[in-house]
């Protein structure tokens, strides 16, 4: 079974060699910290930065420059600032390569819920429906099942939805998967985890096909 | 040179009145109109409506407005670090529209560049869309997304000039541009106001005819609102 960190591991070998890519809050910022070094890929934070880099060292902070957690922030040589229309023109018009995400919830037919628990605070989808209903190469990364151990990968979204048919894999503490037409995909099991234990886990249909390996990370 | 020069904020935010709708430009805390709010506060007006991609904090940016409830409705794409946003919000004191931030982006800018609505595939299919028109073009389902409509945008710029030519910093850029232009009345403030032919035409961002008046703002706290730093090694 995978931590937070070894669900960042697995991910950050989806990033290839000339991408621009995406990374939402959570398990997906720190994938940033695995990625290849000998590879050129560029971050893009939706409120309107290209290129960005680590944190700042203490005392260089700048209030103008942050991440869309609103983390201070700094940027590599390359990097580029724009408005966030201009944001938005690079993800809708899908020049950006990968989105990764986290997720609440995910069917087994691409749907993703990750903005809304009716009955709790609502703080709002952010610029997450506009990344999942453009990006076509969409990686969420989450935990297989919730606080109280219930699934997250289910037959339909239970949630208010953030956007459909849209995941196109998923990487858990168990598993990756592929969204396909017969349902989740089983591609990889994390290192010690049985196919048997990531079909408990998974609510929606489970596509077993031939030898599963292990994941390398 | 037309000049947009005004002294202060005081006559910057001349006209503004109870009921009406604004656009204020930042992301967080990054590049807020922190004067013109500080006006606004001052000056008291209520029942406003706010188009703006966050709230602002308990204590800074649009939070104080919020504590001497002053907003009527907030429209935004994220507003979960503000407490008294939440309270406001549960008992039903202030209305909320939420917005994907893109969408949100887009709304203004189509204001500013005259198209009334354009075709998003942003909420397609989720509670964002209900009650809209949609289409499909090419296999793809769209939401129909009006343009807003407001009666004074603020924006804040890094340095200006007198003909109201803008240049940003940063992310302090954000929603700043596209607001410029999408009010019937655009306000910016900036950190150094310069006289005309002092910026290259070259480097900037937003053109002044965009920029109904523009000021020098008097202070910028510019507050951090997550302070991230590394260790050096």
């Amino acid at each position: 079974m995978l931590d937070k960190n070894g669900i960042a591991k697995r991910i950050a070998k989806e990033v290839k060699d000339g991408y621009y890519v995406n990374l939402g809050i959570g398990i997906p910022t720190l994938v940033a910290n695995f990625v290849r070094d000998d590879i050129s890929v560029e971050f893009q934070s939706e409120n309107g930065v290209l290129g960005m880099g680590p944190f700042p060292f203490e005392g260089e902070e700048d209030a103008d420059i942050i991440n869309a957690g609103k983390q201070t922030i700094t940027t590599l040589p390359g990097a580029s600032f724009f408005d966030s229309a201009m944001s938005f023109a690079m993800i809708r018009g899908q020049h950006v390569d990968l989105t990764i995400l986290g997720a609440m919830e995910v069917a087994e037919n691409g749907d993703i819920a990750n903005w809304k628990i009716p009955g709790k605070m609502v703080k709002g989808m952010g610029g997450a429906m506009d990344l999942v209903a453009s990006a076509e190469n969409i990686i969420v990364a989450m935990m297989h099942t919730n606080r109280a151990g219930k699934s997250k990968l289910l037959k339909r979204c239970t949630l208010p939805l953030t956007g459909v048919g849209c995941v196109t894999k998923i990487v858990t503490n168990l598993a990756v998967l592929e969204v396909t037409e017969q349902g989740f995909k089983l591609l990889e099991r994390a290192p010690g985890v049985s196919i048997e234990e990531i079909k408990e886990a998974t609510e929606g249909n489970l596509v077993v096909a031939g030898d599963i390996p292990e994941m390398n990370i | 040179m037309i000049n947009k020069k005004v002294a202060n904020v005081a006559e910057a935010l001349k006209g503004v009145k109870d009921g009406m709708t604004f656009m204020l430009g930042g992301f967080g805390l990054c590049g807020i109109p922190e004067n013109a709010i500080d006006e606004l506060v001052r000056l008291g007006i209520k029942d406003i409506t706010c188009i703006s991609n966050n709230a602002g904090v308990d204590d800074f940016g649009l939070g104080l407005l919020l504590q001497k409830h002053q907003i009527k409705k907030m429209i935004s794409s994220y507003v979960g670090e503000n407490d008294e946003f939440e309270r406001q919000m549960l008992s039903g004191e202030l209305e909320v529209e939420l917005t994907p931030q893109g969408t949100l982006a887009e709304k203004c800018r189509a204001a500013q560049a005259g198209f009334p609505a354009f075709y998003t595939p942003a909420g397609y299919g989720t509670e964002v869309a209900e009650g809209k028109e949609t289409r499909e073009f090419d296999g793809k389902m769209y939401v129909l997304e009006p343009a807003f409509k407001a009666d004074f945008s603020f924006v804040k710029a890094w340095k200006g000039d007198e003909a109201g030519n803008l240049i940003f910093k940063g992310t302090a850029r954000n929603f700043n541009p596209c607001m410029c232009g999408a009010a019937k009345i655009t306000v910016a403030e900036v950190e150094e106001l310069l006289p005309a032919g002092s910026l290259d035409p070259n480097e900037i961002h937003i053109p002044g005819i965009f920029v109904q008046r523009i000021f020098q703002g008097e202070k910028f706290e510019k507050r951090i609102e997550q302070r991230t730093v590394r260790q050096k090694a």
